[in-house]
């Protein structure tokens, strides 16, 4: 069966000059090319590599790795796979990273109010601060608390020894492990009965201060049921928590928890480097909170704390997120710089010894690569999340 | 920066085997002949493998390989340029192309040889790994170890060979993985690790480095076979004869007793051996594509194998290591070579 249409619309042009196909065609033809492009240069790659007799494949992931890490926060031991190796070295990166992370803020938010204030001294100092630091390449400062600091420490035998449970010496600094015992429970839901404690009243204050303008002390109280509640309830539990102290074993520590000196000097460095640009970030955005806004608030009778933290932060806050971000995303690249004093991150362990190990290259390059963009984009959603919640809301 | 060296050279990789797509007809050697002179890589500064002096002049055992490869091709045992590579790009640099041949006291294991598309052109020192300690910790023997901070060289066979030998002993250690030999040295002088591990020949040289030689001790302990010789990309036969019978005409020309001193002189020699080795008599060369007299050039210019092992690791020279596995096989070592004829 035919059926026939007949359009009576006013013929438009023909499909060649309509600018919708045209532009659809050419793009079309553009996103082609990329692809026919990629699939050649890994085609390629794959046979030439297969002609010259280099292994390819992703089947080394589950070969034995054989190669020791002093540090691995997952199970790890010569005998597992380079498949494990990864999350060994993925994790340590993500480690120094978050700590990174947490500490360039709070130094950051800190020096560049400082950087504000109106004594001169404190002013000026974190003034110096930011244009030492922030001017002298990072991996100088890595080097720095590493080979001039850190290992400048006592050996061993001359550890700096707190009440018999804290050393620090040149091999890194040594705490008391908590060992769960039965009963431990307990303590876990005494905590979680605190915090539900907290956020309730905290909702009950800000009710109640709406409906008669009385304020609650939600900070002081909070504090006081988060410390006070778990504590009874590690008392009532009968103190299940036994402390593994380190010793002197042979030539080192053993036991308790090894915070080894790599880290320590990479954490410094990447805070203390990023912190010096946070600031500036910060500066700029409380700068960009206009004079009125801070005078009207004083007109209301707010103490200079108050001010800045109900007025002039969240206002800045809008200016500081996009280029606190970027911040964030510099951190965790120049984390990769660990290799250069042996801290076991990814670059250092999987792009390093894994991938001379297996001869890989291709392959462990793509994974690595593969993985930092990850975490950068999903460091840039996370902060974009967090930007819509805190931009101007028009209504 | 070297991770950025490490991502250029794969992107290198992928983007060299990309242009060079059926287009594989030049040979290695016609490449060389075509440049004008050797792509070597070699260790960034290893006394008596491979060093820079002050003039920036390459000197060692390695080095010296890579200058008879040259003098074999060019008749010229200077037609050579170096690139310094640390122990994690070594065989990527090899792979991509950007070297012709690799001589950086490289291992000689199967995984190297059957996976990474290389492939071993023979020894030319025959190594082990061994253990530089502290004294102040009070060690004489590797059993002694349980519990150890070792400092170690990142991408090497040494990583694994230490992992095994505690493994198999049953004891612990904490492994400190640097980037390059100088940071490893300046980490165990720095005191961050007890003990420093690589092969035997360099522990003596690092030990050489450090501010206070004495401080420090050599171990007895042997833990590990460490054949080290040149290196060279699969898929090109005639090339990797090349490498081979270069280091072969310098070890058969130590047991004939031809040296840089008496080549001329040699070649009125009427031992068949000699002149074959001399390229009076055959054409050896010819059948590797090179000039006859290649065995000529080559001990006239660099020597033979016990002068190149005498100038830069031998006991007259700051390393004063002795022959002892590296002795001709006819002298109660395992240096042989076969006949060339």
């Amino acid at each position: 069966m035919k059926k026939q249409t007949i359009d009576t619309r006013p013929a438009g042009p023909k499909p060649w000059y309509d600018p919708r196909v045209r532009s659809l065609f050419f793009q079309a033809i553009a996103i082609a090319l990329v692809f026919w492009g990629g699939w050649v240069l890994v085609d390629n790659t794959l046979s030439n590599m297969e002609s010259r007799g280099i292994s390819t494949g992703f089947g080394f992931l589950n070969e034995t790795a054989g190669f020791g890490i002093i540090m691995n926060l997952v199970p790890y031991d010569a005998t597992m796979s380079y498949g494990r190796t990864f999350w060994v070295g993925l994790t340590n990166t993500l480690l120094v990273s978050a700590m990174g992370v947490v500490a360039a803020t709070i130094l950051g938010f800190i020096i560049g109010v400082a950087r504000l204030s109106s004594n001169w001294l404190v002013a000026k100092m974190a003034l110096v601060y930011i244009e030492v630091i922030r001017n002298i390449p990072l991996l100088l400062q890595i080097f720095f608390w590493y080979f001039a600091v850190l290992s400048n420490l006592p050996s061993p035998r001359q550890s700096v020894d707190v009440g018999g449970a804290l050393f620090l010496n040149n091999r890194g600094l040594y705490l008391p492990e908590p060992m769960t015992q039965e009963g431990f429970g307990i303590v876990w839901g005494g905590i979680l009965l605190a915090i539900a404690a907290v956020v309730g009243i905290r909702i009950w204050a800000k009710k109640r201060q709406l409906a008669t303008g009385q304020i609650f002390p939600t900070f002081k109280v909070g504090v006081a049921i988060l410390v006070l509640v778990p504590i009874v309830s590690y008392l009532v539990a009968g103190r299940p928590i036994e402390w593994d102290l380190p010793a002197l074993r042979g030539f080192n520590f053993g036991g308790g928890i090894t915070i080894i000196p790599e880290l320590a000097a990479l954490w410094i460095a990447l805070s203390l480097y990023t912190a010096s640009f946070i600031a500036e970030i910060v500066r700029s955005g409380i700068l960009s909170v206009s004079k009125g806004q801070t005078e009207a608030s004083k007109a209301l009778g707010l103490p200079n704390g108050l001010t800045l933290r109900l007025v002039v932060i969240p206002q800045a806050m809008r200016v500081i997120i996009p280029p606190l971000t970027s911040q964030y995303l510099n951190l965790v690249k120049n984390s990769s710089l660990a290799t250069a004093i042996g801290y076991p991150d990814l670059v250092a362990v999987f792009m390093g010894t894994t991938l001379n190990q297996t001869g890989q290259a291709v392959e462990v390059v793509a994974i690595t690569m593969a993985v930092y963009l990850t975490i950068s984009l999903l460091i840039s959603l996370f902060m974009n999340i967090y930007n819509r919640a805190v931009a101007i809301k028009e209504r | 920066m070297r991770k950025t060296k490490s991502i250029a050279l794969g992107i290198a990789l992928a983007v060299g085997t990309f242009t060079a797509t059926g287009a594989m007809a030049a040979t290695t050697l016609e490449n060389v002949k075509e440049k004008g002179h050797l792509q070597c890589g070699v260790t960034s500064g290893l006394p008596g493998f491979s060093q820079p002096d002050e003039k920036g002049n390459w000197t060692g055992i390695d080095v010296d390989t890579c200058r008879a490869v040259a003098a074999a091709i060019f008749g010229d045992a200077n037609a050579v340029e170096f690139t310094p590579l640390t122990a994690k790009e070594r065989f990527t640099a090899l792979q991509s192309g950007e070297i012709d041949m690799l001589s950086r006291n490289t291992t000689w294991t199967l995984t190297r040889d059957a996976s990474l598309g290389l492939n071993f052109a023979g020894v030319n020192y025959y190594d082990g790994q061994g253990f530089l300690i502290n004294k102040g910790i009070g060690v004489d023997d590797a059993t002694q170890l349980d519990g150890a901070t070792i400092c170690i060289q990142a991408g090497t066979t040494t990583e694994l060979n230490l992992s095994d030998y505690f493994r198999a002993k049953g004891m612990e250690f904490k492994p400190i993985v640097f980037d390059t030999s100088e940071q490893t040295v300046q980490g165990f002088a720095a005191g961050r690790c007890d003990v420093l591990t690589s092969d035997r020949s360099q522990l003596a040289a690092l030990r050489s480095k450090l501010s206070d030689p004495s401080s420090a001790k050599i171990l007895p302990n042997t833990i590990s076979k460490e054949p080290l010789g040149p290196v060279v990309r699969q898929g090109d036969d005639q090339w990797f004869n090349i490498v081979k019978w270069v280091l072969s005409v310098q070890i058969n020309a130590e047991e004939l007793g031809v040296t840089s001193a008496n080549a001329d002189d040699m070649l009125k020699s009427d031992n068949p051996n000699i002149q074959r080795l001399l390229g009076t008599d055959g054409d050896m060369g010819a059948k590797l594509g090179l000039p006859d007299d290649f065995g000529h050039k080559v001990v006239k210019l660099v020597g033979n194998y016990g002068e190149m092992y005498d100038r830069n690791v031998g006991p007259d020279t700051p390393l004063g290591l002795d022959r002892g596995i590296n002795a001709l096989w006819t002298e109660g070592g395992i240096m042989y070579a076969p006949p060339v004829r």
